[in-house]
C-alpha cells in the first residue's frame, strides 16, 4: 500500500532523514520506533507533505504522491494526527470533526463517519459544542484521532498518540489503535512506549540519526537488543 | 444634554461601526495570511467611484451601491491573484511592502485616469434626510450605516460559524498546514478570505460615502489607517476585538469632537490617538487579543 524509497528530508543544511526505504502493507499495523530526534516526525510529516522533501520516492497504493501537496493527498486517503496534537483550540469539537471532512468526497457519508467516531469516543458526543482547547490531553488526542477518521482514511498515520497522557489513557489509546487495525485501517504509527507498541504492532522499523537502523517483526525487535540500542545511541 | 449625548452616540455608533466593518476586513486577511494589507483603502475607493459611475449612468442607487460591493470584492480577489499569491511565502516586511506598493499603484492609476480632485457621488435625496425621535433627529444615512453594520455583522457571525469555507477560515488561521492536512485548499481559502475582506471594504465605502457624496482618490486612506489603529487596539488578527476596536474607536473620535473645549479641538486626533495608546500600555495585546498570536502562517 505504502512504498517509501531513499526519502530525505532536510531543513536547511540540516539533514533529518538521509535515506529511509519503508513499507506498509494493506491491513498492516506498523511502528516506527527511536529516539528522540530520530527524525521519526519528519518522517511521517513528508508523507503528507508537511515537512521539506529532499529526495526520494513515495509510492501509495501504486502512486507516486510525493510532489502532491498535502490537500490533496487527504483525498487520496492518507492522512495523519500529528505530533502534539494540533487539534484547532479556538474551534468546538464538532467543528474540528467537521473539518476533519472538508476533503470528503462522499458528502451523504458524513452522519455515518460522525456515528462511527462518536461511538469509538462517546466523551466527544457529550463535548460537542465545547471548545476544543478546554479539552483535557486525553480528550484532545481522542479529537485528534477521531478528526483524522472523518475522512475515512485508507492510510493513518499516527504521530506519538500516547504522548504526555496518565498511563490509564495510554492504555485506552493503544486499544483503540489494535480496534482500528481490527477495522482494516492500516495504520503506520510512530511511538516512544516501545514495550505497549510492540504488543499490539504486526511489525516495526527502528530508526537512529535519520536512518532505519533495524526492522523486523514484532517478535523478532522485542527478542533483540537493537531497539534499547537505538534509544541509548548506540545503534 | 442628554439630547446631545444621545445624538453622539448614534453617530460614534455609525462611525465605529463603518471602522469595524474595515478592521475586521484587514483583521481577516491578517488572521490567515499575517499580512497588513495597505491597499485596502483603494478597495473603497474603487467602491466610491462605482457609485460615481454608476450615478453618473442614472443607475438607481439600490443596484449601484449592491455593484460597489461586488466591484471592491472583484478587486480584492484580483489583488490577491496577481500581487500577494507571488510573494505569499515571502516574509511579512516584503508582503507589506508589496501592499504599499499596490495601494500607491491604485492611487496613481486613479489620479490619472479619473481624476485628481474630488468629485461628486449622486445619492438619494432620502439618504440626508432625518426622522424625528421625539425631540430629536437621526439622519437616514446614519440609521442606514447602523443598521447596515448589524447585518453585516450577523452575516459573518452566521458564515464564519455554520459554513464550511467560513469553519475552514478560522482554522486556517490557527492552524494552516493542519488545515491544509484536513483538505483546505490554501488558494481558496486565501482568496475567500480577501473576497470577504472586500466586500466588507466595499460596505464600508457605501455608508462611508453615502455620509459625504464625494470620491477622491486617496479616499480610503484615512478610514483605512483608523481601522488599522481600531485592529491594533482591539488585538490584531482577532475578529471580535476588530469590531470592538472599532466601535471604541469611534466613539472616541465622535465624543471628543463633541465634548472637548473648543479650544482643545484642534487637538482632538493627538488626544484621540494618546487614549489608544494608553489603553495599548494598558493592554498590550488590544482589547480582545487573537488566541493564536504568531502562529504559523501560509
Ligand atoms: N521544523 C524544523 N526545523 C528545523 N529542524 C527540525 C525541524 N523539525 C525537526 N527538526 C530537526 O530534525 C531532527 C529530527 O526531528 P524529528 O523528526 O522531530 O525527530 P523525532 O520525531 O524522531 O523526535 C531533529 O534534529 C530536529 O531538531
Ligand atoms: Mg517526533
Amino acid at each position: 500500500m505504502l512504498k517509501v524509497s531513499g526519502l530525505k528530508v532536510a531543513y536547511g543544511a540540516v539533514e533529518a532523514v538521509r535515506g529511509v526505504d519503508l513499507d506498509v502493507e494493506q491491513g498492516e499495523l506498523v511502528a516506527l520506533l527511536g529516539a528522540n530526534g530520530a527524525g521519526k516526525s519528519s518522517t511521517l510529516n513528508a508523507l503528507v507533505g508537511l515537512s521539506p522533501l529532499k529526495a526520494g520516492r513515495i509510492e501509495f497504493l501504486s502512486e507516486d504522491i510525493a510532489k502532491l501537496p498535502t490537500e490533496v493527498l487527504v483525498r487520496r486517503g492518507i492522512t495523519l494526527s500529528p505530533e502534539g496534537r494540533r487539534i484547532f483550540a479556538s474551534l468546538s469539537v464538532a467543528e474540528n470533526l467537521r473539518l476533519g471532512a472538508y476533503g470528503r468526497a462522499e458528502r451523504d457519508q458524513l452522519d455515518e463517519a460522525y456515528d462511527q467516531v462518536f461511538a469509538l469516543f462517546p466523551i466527544l458526543k457529550e463535548r460537542e459544542t465545547q471548545l476544543a482547547g478546554t479539552l483535557s490531553g486525553g480528550q484532545q488526542q481522542m479529537l485528534a484521532i477521531g478528526r483524522a477518521l472523518m475522512i475515512g482514511p485508507k492510510l493513518l498515520l499516527l504521530d506519538e498518540p500516547s504522548l504526555g497522557l496518565a498511563p490509564q489513557i495510554v492504555e485506552t489509546i493503544f486499544e483503540l489503535i489494535s480496534a482500528l487495525r481490527d477495522r482494516g485501517i492500516t495504520i503506520l504509527m510512530v511511538e516512544q512506549n516501545v514495550a505497549m507498541s510492540l504488543d499490539i504492532v504486526d511489525r516495526g522499523y527502528v530508526m537512529a540519526g535519520g536512518e532505519i537502523v533495524a526492522a523486523g517483526s514484532a517478535q523478532e525487535l522485542k527478542a533483540s537488543n537493537v531497539v534499547e540500542n537505538a534509544y541509548l545511541g548506540t545503534g | 444634554m442628554l439630547d446631545l449625548i444621545l445624538q453622539q452616540t448614534i453617530n460614534a455608533v455609525a462611525l465605529g461601526g463603518t471602522y469595524a466593518l474595515l478592521a475586521l476586513g484587514l483583521a481577516i486577511v491578517f488572521s490567515i495570511m499575517g499580512m497588513i494589507n495597505f491597499a485596502h483603502g483603494e478597495l473603497m475607493t474603487i467602491s466610491g467611484y462605482t457609485l460615481m459611475y454608476c450615478g453618473l449612468a442614472g443607475v438607481p442607487f439600490v443596484i449601484s451601491a449592491p455593484l460597489a460591493i461586488l466591484a471592491a470584492a472583484g478587486a480584492a480577489v484580483m489583488m490577491e491573484r496577481v500581487a500577494f499569491r507571488p510573494v505569499r511565502n515571502a516574509s511579512a516586511a516584503t508582503m507589506l511592502v508589496t501592499s504599499f506598493a499596490v495601494a500607491a499603484i491604485l492611487q496613481i492609476l486613479f489620479q490619472n485616469l479619473i481624476a485628481k480632485r474630488s468629485k461628486p457621488v449622486m445619492i438619494p435625496d432620502v439618504l440626508s434626510e432625518s426622522i424625528a425621535f421625539g425631540d430629536f433627529l437621526i439622519g437616514i444615512n446614519k440609521l442606514l450605516a447602523i443598521a447596515t453594520t448589524i447585518a453585516m455583522l450577523l452575516f459573518l457571525n452566521w458564515f464564519l460559524k455554520r459554513t464550511d469555507v467560513g469553519i475552514a477560515m478560522r482554522a486556517a488561521a490557527e492552524d494552516f498546514p493542519i488545515a491544509q492536512l484536513m483538505g483546505v485548499q490554501a488558494n481558496a481559502v486565501i482568496a475567500g478570505a480577501f473576497a470577504l475582506s472586500g466586500m466588507l471594504a466595499g460596505v464600508a465605502a457605501v455608508l462611508w460615502v453615502s455620509q459625504r457624496a464625494s470620491v477622491d482618490p486617496l479616499m480610503g486612506f484615512v478610514p483605512v489607517l483608523k481601522a488599522f489603529i481600531a485592529a491594533i487596539l482591539g488585538g490584531l488578527g482577532s475578529l471580535t476585538g476588530a469590531v470592538a476596536g472599532g466601535f471604541m474607536l469611534g466613539f472616541i473620535e465622535i465624543y471628543l469632537t463633541a465634548f472637548l473645549p473648543e479650544h482643545l479641538l484642534e487637538f482632538k486626533e493627538p488626544i484621540g490617538l494618546g487614549i489608544v495608546v494608553l489603553m495599548l500600555l494598558w493592554r498590550p495585546n488590544g482589547l480582545i487579543p487573537a488566541a493564536a498570536i504568531g502562529s504559523q502562517k501560509v
